[in-house]
């Protein structure tokens, strides 16, 4: 544990441990350089699609003006290392907001923050305006003729506006809903139909970091093919929740049990969710012991998404799970495409049902097939038959259903209603019923999560 | 047009070549293969959202699932549109969107013509295994005093809410919520107020919109149908008339390229009300001792023909006069042009109603555009009528121009216009002061403008943008433009029904049918055919309305026409009427230009008549017939053929059939038209060409007009899509939806007039006065009054630009 400074947030901290040298190095360097060191530092996105971002840099279209968008919209369930980000290290975020700018000829950047972040965008927005007055943002940057400006975007509070091309929609005033692809990047065609970067807040903040190490340092932080750090969210049934900074190739089991300090009261492990709400889940029988790597999780059928790890102990009921998951989706699917806005209602419709006591024997084969017609072949990563990839994943929980719980849909039907009714979660559980349409998260695992814990590197 | 690249294209096994970039949902549909779909038209751009037309590609790393919508064609591109997985999708999504529909077909309005019943029927799973309780609203809910709508059977396609913003340029129906809530709705307190908002209804795939007009009166399978043309938009869009038990129920747009692309403005569609009015005129009237009775058709006859003849054989043919025929078919048009100079020995006779363009230059202006050489202009200038107001299917064919296809478009008018928001260029002028922006233009003082003009195609639709603005105006802007621009094609606008049609028949003081000059040698050929034709040039309706103030013209026979209501100083008309010595009326209902005519015959109107009709560029349309004329009603022609029979001059028309014919062969624009052609070959119409050998062209030559009042307001008046005209008044739908008496201030002018928004002000001008309500308007330029013309309620205030306005 690092004792954390209280005024981490402030330019003058940042500075003292030697913030925006990068920044200010970066104008002496061609985009053609700054790309080649992105690329060979490996870096992945980390918003959930890990994609390479020196990759991403280099197929910006040629067209200008070009835009950089930071993606703030931190909302999948159980993800909430941006908030930290955004809350104790601004600036850290907005010296990588000029290394892309300047990579990308971008003079206008945006970070768009999840609308109900509002500490967190109160704090970037100081943060913006300390650099405005120090003259590190703004016309002519660091005393050069670069010009820079950045705005802070509050959305919405709709969690498709995390969806790049729908995030773009909304910083242009229109619906909040995923454009049609292709153009497949925005790199191509995005803001305001110009070539457009959108970049995580986790990833542009690496990249102060790169430039002060090297490339070669930072792939080499970790001995496997996903280089650097990466930020999870541990939540659910665990000890220790919180954010942990950690290197790639841990196993699960080390990030449950060590980092996380086991489950509570000594229960056993039933499921957790490897990468964010949207990913599909995974089971100790099979997938404890695999290591936490881009490539392992793949292969598993999964994905480590926005790094967003919930676990669920013994007790936890899968239906009950399940449903909270799906109804999660339901409710924020745009609506665009029928269906993810008429599958996934319907979905979570069976679930309550099931859960109420009125499951039928043919519930979880219509279950399956309602989540056949939203992700057709029900493979991972799905076939984008939708829009935006938001219906497909979340058929994840039945797919689990399918193949782990199966037995707990069963006795669900056969015992007239839910059998961990009776356990001592039912309170906690009619609580979160209360909240429903403000309720965002999987558990209110944001506000544990960061609640004064600082980051942790594992060994 | 332009060869289109071809690629190839394997679609379930059948190779063909299509045009490359066009999406493969319609590339499918043109070689035969239909792939479903609800959220795809051919005429707005895709937005991929209903996800029916989903279909397999071959790439290379496997089949792949994509919506043929959003796909375009490629060359080498394999395509499966039944593979297991396509039918599997296919089957998902009509269970999912039946899922929350209501399964109340039976008494739903689309039953029977309904996409979702059909596809459901074609590719749907035949069950639904969705028990839970269905998404619920209010319904159904008014949107507009046109518009239902019902959200529970809306299944979110997009279709109505892309074609307001797309097509229509009302975005006023928007999705709001998300997810499973999301709904179709309007804003709050702005309800759904287009002009063309039925045609949302049109293409709705499901019964979620419906039109008050027609919502509960017919199932489809009983309706009996016949294409036709409306003449209530001067591109006379082609419909479809739809009817039961020979009551007329709707109109539909019918999807062409020449004119309106499916759309039809809410006049056109929903203005059928007025056929079926109890107020319709069914037997023919006689005035005995002031009162108008009823006689037989023998008796009318004979009472107009003995009265006509007398005075012909006292004072000769110059004494009578017709005005009308503008609302009718080209036969009856041709009937009255070969009556008034056969019959009544009289070339005075006009068609038009002393608010239009030159009879030459509506007719016969070389160069005419036609309605798709906008699609290719470079530059189209509008310097007319507000479009969206009086030629809506010009309005949305410019819109989409300037939208969709990269077209300048400058447009000048004395205020705001539909076509604002698109225009690369608009000017703002004093009404009346239309010369000296003129001659700015001349000077080159609008150098953006200029350049405009010197692009290679160039389209001007050109007309009377206000009444304060003589009709010689649009000429010298039609000069300014051939000036200026190297291509240009003109488009002289007239706002009435088929006036081009009876212009083309001779339905104005100098010109005969064909377009034929009374001094040319085409005179001479129809001489041949008709006898004499008297020499000298007539007199227009002004002329003839002054005629009968003075006594010099005696009789007038009108013919559909309102001359009170429709000239732009009425006062003259009343006059007339006042003084004339006898009137002879041919209409459908009473109106107040006709309540005091001697003789009223009642008459058959649209779809109780067949016939051919001429728009605005030219092209020739047939109109048929659907349901029988009320009571005793004939048509125009066969009217006119008894009278001049009865005055002891034959006529010989025996038929509509007939008189196509006879127009064919003595006039040589139309010689190649016959209605076999115009029922197969060419539904859509043919554009009779201008350069007939024996027709008169007509090159507009730059003018000097009048300069602009000095006064501190000035009068715009123009006309708007909902008047007081007398079928909308016959249509109760369409007649409530005008502005009624409103006068639009500038925001800026109200405090030194003290005129505030939604109260009283009087308008004075020389020529009348009344009160209107005052509607505070950005729109409106500072220093002018805007007043929509022939308003229910409302006072004529005529053409003088000069008024005043008080609050007292």
């Amino acid at each position: 544990m690092v004792d954390h400074p209280s005024d981490s947030h402030t330019i003058a901290r940042y500075e003292s441990t030697g913030g925006y040298t990068q920044g200010k190095r970066a104008l002496g360097l061609t985009r053609d350089e700054l790309i080649e060191e992105i690329k060979m530092s490996g870096l992945l996105g980390r918003g959930g699609a890990a994609f390479p971002a020196g990759l991403k840099w280099s197929l910006l279209a040629p067209a200008r003006p070009s835009y950089l968008v930071v993606n703030a919209d931190e909302s999948e369930p159980g993800t909430f290392k941006d908030r930290q980000l955004l809350e104790r290290d601004p600036h850290q975020m907005i010296e990588g907001i000029i290394i892309t700018s300047i990579a990308n000829e971008v003079h206008h950047a945006f970070v768009y923050i999840r609308g109900e972040y509002s500490k967190p965008a109160r704090r970037v927005q100081a943060a913006v305006d300390e650099a405005y007055a120090k003259g590190y943002l703004g016309k002519g940057i660091f005393g050069s003729d670069y010009v820079l400006e950045v705005t802070v975007h509050l959305g919405g509070g709709a969690y498709i506006c995390g969806e790049e091309t729908a995030m773009i929609n909304s910083l242009e005033g229109k619906r909040g809903e995923p454009r049609l692809k292709p153009p497949y990047f925005p790199a191509a065609k995005g803001l305001y139909m110009m070539p457009t970067i959108v970049s995580n807040v986790e990833t542009v903040s690496n990249l102060p970091h790169i430039l002060a190490m090297g490339a070669g340092e930072f792939s080499g932080l970790t001995g496997n093919a996903d280089t650097g750090t990466f930020m999870t969210s541990l939540s659910g049934h665990v000890n220790r929740p919180g954010n942990y900074e950690l290197a790639h190739g841990i196993t699960w089991r080390e990030l449950i049990y060590d980092v996380g300090g086991g489950i509570p009261d000594g229960k056993g492990l039933k499921a957790w969710i490897p990468g964010g709400a949207s990913a599909p889940w995974f089971v100790p029988e099979e997938h404890l012991d695999l290591e936490i790597t881009k490539d392992a999780t793949a292969a598993a059928g999964s994905m480590l998404g926005s790094g967003a790890v919930i676990v669920m102990d013994e007790d936890t009921c899968m239906v009950k799970a399940a449903e909270r998951v799906i109804r999660f989706f339901a409710h924020e699917s745009c609506g665009q495409c029928t269906p993810c806005r008429e599958g996934t209602t319907w979905l979570e419709m069976i679930l309550r049902r099931i859960e109420e006591g009125q499951g039928r024997a043919v519930d979880l084969d219509l279950l399956v097939d309602v989540s056949d017609g939203i992700s057709i072949g029900l493979v991972w990563p799905p076939k984008m038959t939708t829009i935006c990839p938001l219906g497909p994943s979340a058929v994840s929980p039945i797919i689990a259903l399918r193949d782990y719980f199966r037995d707990e849909v069963d006795s669900h039907v056969s015992n007239g209603g839910c059998p961990y009714k009776t356990q001592t979660r039912e309170t906690s559980e009619k609580t979160s019923e209360v909240d429903r349409p403000s309720d965002k998260d999987l558990m209110p695992s944001s506000e544990r999560g960061s609640g004064g814990r600082p980051p942790e590197v594992a060994e | 047009m332009s060869e289109a690249k071809l690629v190839t294209v394997t679609i379930n096994g059948v190779e063909s070549q299509v045009p490359a970039g066009e999406l493969l949902i319609k590339a499918a549909q043109d070689e035969g293969t239909y792939i479903p779909r609800f959220c795809w038209h051919q005429r707005m751009s895709p937005v991929g959202m209903c996800r029916m037309c989903l279909v397999e590609i071959e790439t290379p790393r496997g089949p792949m699932m994509v919506t043929a919508c959003t796909s375009p064609v490629s060359d080498g591109m394999v395509v499966d549109t039944e593979s297991e997985e396509v039918k599997k999708a296919q089957e998902a999504i009509l269970e999912f969107l039946l899922a929350n529909h209501p399964l109340d077909c039976p008494v739903c309005d689309k039953g029977g013509e309904c996409p979702l019943q059909d596809q459901a029927l074609a590719y749907g799973p035949g069950e639904s295994r969705f028990v839970e309780i269905k998404r619920s609203f209010e319904k159904p809910i008014p949107i507009s005093e046109l518009v239902l709508l019902d959200r529970e059977r809306c299944i979110l396609c997009a279709l109505c809410t892309r074609f307001s913003e797309e097509i229509s340029g009302d975005p006023l129906i928007e999705f709001q919520h998300r997810g499973n809530t999301t709904e179709v709705n309007t804003f709050p307190d702005l309800p759904f107020s287009s002009y063309f908002s039925g045609n949302t209804v049109q293409i709705c795939p499901v019964g979620a919109l419906t039109a008050k007009p027609y919502r509960f009166r017919a199932r489809p399978w009983d309706l009996q149908k016949v294409e036709s043309s409306s003449l209530q938009d001067t591109a006379h869009p082609r419909i479809e008339i739809h009817a039961s038990q020979n009551e007329i129920l709707r109109y539909t747009g019918v999807d062409n390229d020449a004119t309106n692309h499916g759309w039809l403005s809410d006049k056109a569609r929903f203005g059928y009300e007025y056929l079926r009015s109890d107020q319709r005129l069914t037997s023919p009237l006689v005035r005995r001792g002031g009162e108008l009775v009823e006689v037989s058709w023998t008796e009318a006859i004979d009472t107009a023909a003995n009265r006509l003849d007398l005075i012909k054989s006292e004072d000769g043919g110059e004494a009578l006069a017709v005005i009308g025929g503008a609302q009718g078919t080209n036969e009856d048009a041709y009937a009255i042009s070969k009556f008034a100079r056969v019959a009544l020995g009289s070339n005075n006779v006009d068609a038009r109603l002393d608010d239009a363009l030159a009879s030459h230059f509506l007719s016969a202006s070389v160069d005419r555009a036609t309605i798709a050489d906008i699609d290719d202009a470079d530059t189209i200038v509008v310097w007319a009528p507000d479009l969206k107001e009086e030629h809506p299917t010009l309005y949305l064919r410019v819109r989409r121009a300037a939208q969709e296809l990269g077209a300048t478009l400058v447009v000048i008018h004395p205020r705001a216009t539909g076509l604002d928001d698109r225009a690369s260029h608009k000017l703002t002028y004093r009404p009346g002061g239309g010369y000296e922006l003129l001659d700015e233009l001349a000077n080159g003082d609008h150098p953006e403008v200029s350049q405009a003009f010197a692009a290679e195609k160039v389209v001007a639709l050109v007309g009377i943008a206000s009444h304060a603005d003589g009709p010689q105006l649009a000429e010298s802007v039609a000069a300014l433009v051939r000036q200026k621009a190297v291509h240009a094609k003109l488009m002289p606008l007239n706002s009435r029904a088929n006036t081009y049609g009876a212009l083309d028949m001779g339905l104005a003081p100098d010109l005969l049918p064909g377009r034929v000059g009374l001094d040319t040698i085409g005179c001479a050929n129809l001489a041949a055919s008709w006898g004499d034709i008297p020499a000298v040039i007539g007199r227009d309706t002004r002329q003839i309305l002054q005629g009968l103030d003075s006594g010099e013209v005696r009789g007038l026979v009108l013919v559909g026409a309102d001359p009170i209501n429709d000239l732009p100083e009425p006062s003259i008309a009343v006059d007339a009427l006042d003084a004339a010595e006898y009137v002879i009326a041919i209409d459908l209902f009473l109106n107040d230009s006709n309540r005091n005519a001697d003789v009223i015959l009642p008459a058959s109107g649209f779809s109780e008549k067949e016939g051919t009709v001429t728009n605005v560029e030219g092209r020739v349309q047939k109109v048929n017939q659907i349901r029988p004329a009320p009571g005793q009603a004939r048509t125009d022609w066969a009217i006119l053929d008894d009278i001049a029979t009865r005055m002891g001059v034959s006529l010989g028309l025996a038929s509509a059939e007939g008189i196509t014919k006879e127009i064919a062969t003595v006039s040589p624009a139309y010689e190649d038209l016959t209605w076999d052609s115009l029922e197969w070959d060419h539904r859509d119409g043919i554009v009779v060409p201008i350069h007939g050998a024996q027709a008169i062209n007509h090159i507009p030559v730059a003018l000097q007009g009048s300069k602009a009042p000095t006064a501190k307001l000035t009068l715009h008046v123009a006309r708007v899509m909902y008047d007081n005209g007398v079928r909308l008044q016959h249509s109760p739908s369409l007649h409530k939806l005008g502005p009624g008496a409103v006068a639009h201030l500038n925001p800026g002018d109200a405090p030194s007039i003290g005129a505030r928004d939604g109260h009283t002000v009087k308008v004075v001008t020389t020529r009348g006065e009344g009160e209107f309500t005052c509607v505070l308007d950005e729109g409106t330029p500072t220093g002018v009054v805007y007043v929509p013309f022939n308003q229910q309620g409302a006072s004529s205030l005529g053409s003088d630009p000069v008024v005043r306005v008080t609050t007292s």
